[in-house]
């Protein structure tokens, strides 16, 4: 009895000493870090594992009472569904388990089979094998092929096929391949770069002539010599695109030259062109270095490249470079808009029930949901300010809009809209924190007020005000809904600053990553293929908010320590 | 006649040997450069200071004691409008420097505060270099010449007896020195405009001893060039270094006269209540 008395008294005591707060507390904290490297780990696992060449297997696979019939592919993943549920599904499968596994096999060769990933039940494969002749080849169309490199083709000739040994016939594949991946550089260059910026001057003439059939103020001999002009211009640059385009046909003569035939999982011959081939490798022929060269390569192609099949392929560099491009020019917008809101609201407004209403209204928009901010750019910034802007500086290009669309600068302003209620807060708080004895030491040497604010209240806030960019920062990069009213698409054919004069296009719609994920997650054509890609990308877009972030804190710590405040 | 006042006495008389004119004068033969006249405040509904009349002589020290909360920081913060900052201060009648009223409309409250210059109870130099601590005056009236600003500087740090000790770090930043440096790097910066008036608002009270006896011997160089008004909470301060003493107490001035006479021979009971330490 005096035991139990005394334990009860001692867990009474240990709860008066606050213990079960501290463990409460600490609880709550591990599970958020726990939640964070939890999801970190996830992004990163399901992600990153994609780059990875993984071995190719070769088995039959027989259904019971079917011919086997061979298959080729990567295992992706092996789950164990319920017997009842496939026997439903229509197999016969004479098995007392409950569960059987089955096999997601990525088979690739969608020209050819119709379909990139296929279902299999594990207990029916057999002679299961990794050839090492076995290859991968990656597609600038119809996804993955693996086959069975059977002959090397120049000009429909047979170069290199069964009488070679393997090595030599994968050596003539591959130095073939070299030359037209070099001309296939040669020819994008052509396409993308000189060919588009052809017909960017093409289109800055176009609006230039149009331009001057609307202004009538230009007196006629004017209108002549320009008209001339533009004509020379043109035909200048017609020759010029008459150039490229007799380069490219030679350049294309020259890359149609080759080709292999390699032998699918059925046995059939396929033939392959050699300006369709991204890579080859044969993953069961590397070694483990080997590999992680190759991943290393895939990771850097993932973030330098351009995407490829609808997005499903390639890299998402342009994502990347729209997110953070926007992010930048949102902060130069938002910075000083809401620090002059701040230093009103906080320095000189009047301090009473206007101010206080003014406070709660910009506190309350942080609130707002950000589509409601996406509805109001689209109506707004460009239906009505676009517009505005289009008929009074660009009349020549109209009908077609040129800021009256949605584009880079509309969605930086309106992700600027959304995240000034930040800024405004962050820096009205750190003004309220300046000693007013340093104020009044400012003032008592003769300065102004204004004076005193520049010169020591606005320097003395500015970690303030860089904690405003920060969150900032961290909302906007985020965002997605609103962008994909004002801005945002699938695809961009360039990047929103390229060699082009004025080289700044604020008007381009640009990629981001958040869109990104959501277009390739959900949108994509061949969702198995895409998910792993869902996950790279997600884990990207949070190192990424995480550099801006970082960068920023670093910026702050500078500032903080440059103008640390007086303890007065 | 209290205790103390004669031990203040003693440290007066180890001051004088470094230049004080004791009472060889009286306020009647000054010069006068600020005179306050009929001057009340309110902060809001509450009056702060009740007419006010005194006379500030030219070159001199002149002292302001008396209890806290009796008004001696705030007839200070007059002298350079320093309450026009203050939300609900209301000020009733005239200052006049050097004849005109500094209350006057179109007087710029900037232009009088360069001429009347201040320096706070707790050190608050601005978290920038010491060099441009100093130069900040000038540069605020846009004075940018480095020829120029390197001369008032050494001149100016020099005048606060600081420019040995930070010679050769004047470009650190001068939250790093010790709070003494600071209150004279912030007298330095003071001077460095060339004001005619020296405000100081307790400037030694958050000192060490050895600090504060640096401010006094500051005090006392400082006086042949300009004229300094201090607030002070300590009587053997007041007594050490000033020439003029206000005695103040609940927002009136209660006596005001030579130092020497107002500490030996007061002529109000409430002066002497108070400089023998009967409340206070």
């Amino acid at each position: 009895m005096s035991v139990k008395n005394q334990q009860r008294h001692s867990f009474l005591e240990w709860c008066r000493r606050g213990e079960p707060m501290i463990w409460f507390n600490a609880a709550a904290v591990s599970i958020s870090a726990i939640a964070v490297i939890g999801l970190l780990f996830l992004l990163a696992v399901r992600g990153f594992g994609h780059f990875w060449p993984a071995d190719v297997m070769q088995a039959n696979y027989a259904l019971p009472g079917d011919q086997p019939a061979r298959v080729i592919g990567e295992v992706v993943q092996t789950e164990a569904v319920p017997v009842e549920q496939l026997r439903s599904a229509g197999f016969e499968l004479d098995t007392e388990e409950l569960f059987i596994d089955r096999q997601l096999i990525k088979q690739g060769n969608r020209d050819v089979n119709g379909r990139d990933f296929t279902w299999l039940l594990s207990r029916h494969l057999s002679d299961i094998s990794y050839p090492e002749n076995l290859m991968v080849v990656e597609r600038h169309e119809w996804g993955n092929f693996y086959g069975f490199l059977r002959s090397v083709k120049e000009a429909g000739t047979v170069v290199a096929g069964a009488e070679q040994s393997e090595a030599e016939l994968w050596a003539a594949y591959e130095s073939r391949l070299e030359r037209a991946k070099a001309l296939y550089a040669d020819i994008k260059d052509i396409e993308k770069n000189k060919i588009g910026a052809i017909n960017y001057k093409m289109e800055k003439l176009r609006l230039r002539e149009r331009g001057l059939e609307l202004d009538e103020g230009v007196s006629a001999e004017r209108r002549a010599a320009t008209e001339a002009e533009i004509a020379s211009e043109r035909a200048e640059l017609d020759a010029a695109y008459a150039e490229l385009q007799s380069q490219l046909t030679e350049l294309y003569t020259k890359i149609h030259r080759d080709s292999i035939t390699a032998e699918v999982m059925s046995g059939q011959i396929v033939e392959l062109r050699m300006d369709k081939i991204v890579h080859t490798y044969r993953p069961n022929a590397m070694s483990v270095i080997d590999k992680m060269g190759f991943y290393v390569f895939k990771f850097v192609e993932f973030l330098t490249d351009e995407p490829r099949e609808a997005n499903t392929e390639g890299g998402i560099f342009p994502a990347i470079f729209g997110t953070v491009i926007m992010v930048l020019i949102m902060s130069i917008i938002v910075t000083p808009f809401g620090v002059i809101a701040a230093v009103y609201l906080r320095e000189y407004a009047k301090q009473g029930v206007m101010t206080r209403i003014i406070r709660i209204a910009v506190n309350n928009l942080a609130g707002v949901p950000s589509i409601v901010y996406g509805v109001f750019g689209l109506g707004f910034f460009i239906y009505f300010l676009g517009s505005e802007i289009d008929q009074v500086f660009y009349p020549e290009a109209l009908p077609a809009p040129t800021f009256g669309t949605p584009g880079l600068l509309w969605a930086s302003l309106t992700l600027a809209l959304l995240t000034l209620p930040v800024v405004i807060v962050a820096t009205e708080e750190g003004l309220s924190r300046i000693p007013k004895a340093l104020r009044e030491g400012s003032l008592a040497l003769g300065a102004t007020k204004a004076e005193t604010l520049w010169r020591v209240v606005l320097p003395m806030a500015s970690p303030a005000m860089m904690t405003g960019l920060i969150l900032a920062v961290a909302r906007a990069a985020g965002e997605v809904a609103p962008l994909m009213l004002v801005g945002v698409v699938k695809l961009a054919p360039t990047l929103p600053v390229n060699g082009n004069f004025p080289y700044f296009h604020l008007d381009q719609k640009f990629m981001h990553l958040g869109f990104h994920i959501y277009d390739v997650g959900f949108q994509s054509p061949n969702v198995e293929a895409a998910r792993p890609l869902v996950y790279a990308t997600a884990l990207l877009l949070v190192v990424i908010i995480a550099l801006l972030n970082l960068s920023a804190v670093a910026l702050r710590n500078r500032l903080r320590e440059k103008y640390k405040a007086l303890d007065i | 006649m209290a205790t103390d006042a004669p031990q203040a006495r003693t440290h007066a008389i180890r001051m004088d040997s470094l230049g004080r004119s004791a009472g060889s004068k009286t306020l009647a033969d000054e010069q006068i450069t600020l005179t306050v006249d009929d001057l009340s405040l309110y902060y809001g509904e509450k009056q702060a200071l009740y007419n006010v009349e005194m006379k500030i002589p030219h070159k001199r020290v002149t002292a302001f004691i008396g209890p806290s909360g009796c008004g001696k920081s705030t007839l200070l913060r007059c002298f350079n409008r320093m309450n026009d900052l203050v939300d609900g201060c209301r000020i009733e009648g005239k200052i006049h420097l050097d004849g005109n009223n500094i209350y006057d409309k179109g007087v710029d409250a900037a232009a009088l505060r360069r001429n009347v210059g201040m320096v706070f109870q707790k050190p608050n130099p601005f978290p920038k270099s010491i060099y441009e601590n100093v130069a900040y005056g000038l540069r605020i009236q846009g004075i940018n010449k480095k020829r120029v600003l390197d001369e008032v500087v050494e001149r100016s740090l020099r005048g606060a007896a600081l420019w040995d000790e930070v010679k050769d770090r004047l470009q650190d930043n001068a939250l790093g020195m010790s709070g003494g440096q600071q209150q004279r790097l912030v007298i330095a910066r003071t001077i460095a405009v060339e004001p005619e008036v020296l405000l100081l608002d307790e400037p030694a009270s958050a000192l060490d001893p050895i600090s504060t006896l640096k401010i006094e011997e500051l005090i006392y160089e400082l006086k042949s060039k300009y004229t300094i008004v201090i607030v002070t909470h300590n009587m053997q301060q007041a007594a050490r270094v000033s020439d003029y003493t206000a005695f103040m107490y609940m927002g009136k001035l209660v006596e005001f006269g030579d130092t020497d006479t107002l500490f030996t021979n007061p002529s109000k009971k409430q002066t002497e209540d108070y400089i023998t330490g009967r409340y206070g």
